[in-house]
């Protein structure tokens, strides 16, 4: 394979284009309403519509409206025309197609009408988004590597191997200012530079797809929707540090993305996108899958790697950090599914207009996967800094039925809650940690003035305890203790003593833990008592003779704090 | 061999740069509580017990795990870390059932030892309760999860030093618990090769001798030490 190849299946991909695409979403959220049925509807319908010229129904990534799914966009035009990538996504938008209503949409290609519901593909929703990282998500078929290949695929690949050394590469990165998108934010290009210094004559590139946070499927939807995206990503990077090995772990309750993954490589291996001697460079990388059985500490790096070697996945003491001792001991990078995802568009485009997306310390888009208590739930991507209130307001639509938001959660179970007078705040690391909350991998959750914020904690509490490992002592009895105050509290049988002893176990847990997991998992309670104490004080019952006698009559419990405004402002 | 100057709680201390700061500490005669390290076997940092204030880190640092390095300013004893120590030993107590009064270990035992030496006189948090079993199937030893502070000493030493892998963790959070083979009865196991070595480095009453009543379980860490040392020392191998 070289360049010539390459450019020759991206022309043929381009010149076999029909007049009309009819793309079809066939991500796992709108595959649970049936949308492989639909895909088949729609083809039949096309066969006894006798359009097979004209014709494609495309099965694509995800189309990010999910709350609307089965999703169905057509695109015309004229053929022989040439279609850029980004030309697509402006025909008419159908929302929750059904097999049965498949025929009428097709007759709408000559000229017949359907009761089809319509969206609106100029809807905020859609036009305030900055895809970089699903900018082929519901547009390229994931299925077929021509796709990706037709949409400027591998192309940055091929220029990496072929027109610059490592550490060319490397410097790219650090200038980009992409920082990892697995959470804690820290400095791809930098992490990168630590790898490629290490002398070692192995080393390892992970791909970390554990995505555990509830609520969460952005790189879910991201490995099913391009996976090749990824796979050139992760190609990149291991040319850059110097890998000729790389894992993507991946957890097994994403069955469509593992399978979508292993298509990918068997085509990517049959072109010789991956293998030995890519683009006729003495370049060699190999990619295989690893499947996690679902524990949420999987995804913590060092977790991961012992799971990788199968080992019991606990975390261990860093440093040593993998860049400098990993997988089997060897220097290892390891970097999130959207991290790797940003790369070939940041090789493709350059540094420079990267670094102009975002804000100054936070460069380029972040997925967010918005869920709760609003009217538009699916997927989103805004540049770094984007307000949570464009967020919630301008792409999320508010609150169903004229409701008012509280809070919005960010950052899974080891976030917080942002009250609604924060809601101005830019969505950056720095800004979103300075509120008490972290970005984390993306998860967004809106929640309304229905919701009881101890409860939200305690939601968040039990998962914790129930995903802790065991291994450290803190975290393991922790947040055992934690979650059994929190139902004390919510049971209105604990004393502000009891209050008191919650405190500071969030105190020792969060400096005392292990890893990540403990240290974060006092922060919903910790965020939500900043914005909310007053929804716990008022659970508390009066500390009756030091809370010892448990016969003397307790007085009156407070009245409900439930539904009404929210903050003691 | 390279050495690294430091000072711990004000005192100038010079180890090899190989050390720990647990090693340096030891050396220097200062005392740092411990209670998953076992000298001989590698560490895990899991206790939490040995956490240090180290100056320039915004983290606490596990003193068994955490390297020396030049010019390192360590403070092992401040009020914030007693009373995190305090609470970690409160917890462990809570945890599970730790009668001290009707167990084999009673005075001899580490978890007992520490909780007097870092002045823990009683314990705030509610008790768990739990229902745990004690496995006595084996002809010499017996297991009582209820005593079982998950330090993974013996899992550590059954693997690393007698090399017979017969002892596990099995479970997540507060269900994790010591399993033998494949979690069967450990008098089942085809792999245990009666040595000993587990209940030797047992901190509590978790693994006891059979036949050891209230307080006569006392360990025999000689034996244990005189293997591991032999081992690092190459003291088998004739010249
Ligand atoms: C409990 C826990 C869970 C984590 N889960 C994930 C995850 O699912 N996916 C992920 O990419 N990173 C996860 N991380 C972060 C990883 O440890 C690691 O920082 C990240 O994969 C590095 O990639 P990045 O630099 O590209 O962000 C988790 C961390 C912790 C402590
Ligand atoms: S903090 Fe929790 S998850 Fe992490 S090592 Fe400790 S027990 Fe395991
Ligand atoms: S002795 Fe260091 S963490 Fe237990």
């Amino acid at each position: 394979m070289d360049i010539e190849d390459l450019v020759e299946i991206a022309e043929k991909e381009r010149a076999s284009r029909k007049k009309h695409v009819i793309r079809c979403c066939l991500a796992a959220g709108c595959m649970a309403s049936d949308s492989k049925g639909v895909k088949e509807a729609l083809d039949k319908a096309v066969q006894e519509a006798g359009l097979q010229d004209q014709v494609e129904v495309r099965g694509v990534g995800c189309m990010k409206l999910c709350c609307q799914g089965p999703l169905v966009q057509v695109d015309t035009h004229e053929s022989g025309a040439t279609v850029q990538v980004g030309d697509d996504n402006q025909g008419p938008l159908y929302l929750k197609v059904t097999p049965e209503s498949a025929p009428s949409l097709i007759a709408t290609l000559t000229g017949g009408q359907t009761s089809l519901q319509r969206g609106n593909p100029k809807a905020p929703f859609f036009t305030e988004q900055a895809p970089i990282v699903l900018a082929n998500s519901g547009i390229v078929d994931p299925e077929r590597i021509e796709s990706y290949i037709a949409a400027e695929g591998y192309q940055a690949l091929h220029d990496v191997l072929r027109e610059m050394t490592p550490k060319e590469v490397v410097d790219t990165m650090i200038a980009s200012g992409l920082r990892g998108r697995g959470g804690a934010g820290y400095p791809t290009g930098l992490k990168w530079a630590t790898v490629a210094k290490t002398p070692s004559q192995q080393k390892y590139i992970i791909c970390n797809g554990d995505e555990g946070d509830p609520g969460a499927f952005m790189d879910r939807s991201v490995l099913e929707s391009d996976p090749h995206c990824v796979l050139e990503g992760m190609a990149i990077a291991a040319y850059a540090v110097g890998a000729n090995q790389g894992f993507i772990y991946v957890r097994a309750e994403y069955p469509l993305a593992i399978s979508r993954l292993q298509t990918a490589i068997k085509q990517a291996k049959k072109l010789g996108l991956l293998g030995s001697g890519i683009f006729e460079s003495p370049f060699t990388f190999n990619i295989d899958l690893r499947i996690g059985a679902g524990a949420f500490v999987c995804g913590e790096e060092t977790a991961l790697m012992a799971s990788v070697e199968g080992l019991r996945g606990s975390p261990r003491p860093r440093p040593p950090f993998p860049a400098e001792s990993g997988l089997w001991s060897w220097p290892t990078l390891i970097n999130n599914v959207e991290t790797f995802a940003n790369v070939a568009p940041i090789m493709r485009k350059g540094a420079e207009w990267f670094a102009s997306i975002g804000t100054e310390k936070c460069k380029g888009t972040k997925v967010f996967a918005l869920a709760g208590k609003i009217t538009n739930t699916g997927l989103i991507e805004v540049p770094m800094g984007t307000p949570l209130r464009k967020i919630v307001e301008v792409l999320g639509g508010g609150a169903p039925d004229g409701g008012r938001i509280k809070a919005v959660q960010t950052g899974g179970p080891s976030g917080g809650c942002i009250a609604a007078e924060e809601l101005d705040t830019p969505v950056d690391y720095d800004s979103l940690a300075k509120l008490g909350s972290i970005m984390g991998s993306g998860g967004m959750i809106v929640m309304d003035e229905a919701t009881q914020m101890v409860d939200v904690a305690r939601f968040f509490m039990e998962f914790c305890m129930d995903e802790s490992c065991g291994k450290c002592v803190p975290c393991r009895t922790g947040t055992v203790q934690m979650h059994s105050l929190l139902k004390k509290i919510l049971a209105r049988e604990a004393t502000a003593r009891d209050l008191q002893k919650l405190e500071e176990l969030c105190d020792m847990v969060r400096h005392t833990s292990l890893c990540g997991l403990g240290q974060t998992a006092p922060n919903p309670i910790l965020s939500t008592l900043r914005f909310f104490r007053n929804e716990y004080t008022a659970l508390l019952k009066d500390d009756v003779h030091n809370g010892r006698n448990k016969n003397h009559p307790a007085p009156e419990p407070a009245p409900a704090p439930a539904a009404g405004p929210a903050t003691g402002s | 061999m390279a050495a690294k100057t430091l000072t711990i709680d004000g005192k100038h201390v010079s180890v090899d740069e190989s050390a720990t700061i647990l090693d340096a500490a030891v050396d220097a005669g200062i005392y740092i509580p411990t209670l998953c390290h076992l000298d001989g076997v590698y560490d895990v940092g899991a206790c939490r017990l040995c956490l240090v204030e180290v100056a320039g880190s915004s983290k606490l640092l596990p003193a068994c795990t955490t390297k020396v390095s030049e010019g390192m300013e360590i403070q092992t004893d401040t009020e914030r870390l007693r009373q995190y120590r305090r609470i970690t030993l409160e917890q462990l107590f809570a945890e599970r059932n730790h009668v001290c009064s009707v167990c084999v270990a009673n005075g001899h035992c580490e978890l007992q030892t520490l909780a007097y030496r870092q002045g823990m006189d009683h314990v705030r948090y509610d008790y768990r309760f739990p229902q745990w079993e004690v496995d006595s199937t084996h002809s010499l030893f017996g297991l009582d999860h209820n005593r079982c502070i998950l330090c993974t000493r013996c899992v550590r030493v059954c693997w690393h030093i007698e090399g017979a892998g017969t002892l596990n963790v099995s479970g997540r959070g507060a269900q994790a618990r010591i399993i033998t083979d494949l979690n069967q009865p450990w008098g089942t196991s085809d792999t245990c090769t009666k040595c000993g070595k587990c209940v030797m480095a047992c901190p509590t009453g978790a693994l006891f001798y059979k036949g050891a009543t209230v307080g006569e379980m006392e360990r025999d860490r000689t034996k244990l030490e005189f293997i591991v040392t032999a081992r690092e020392k190459k003291q088998w191998i004739a010249d």
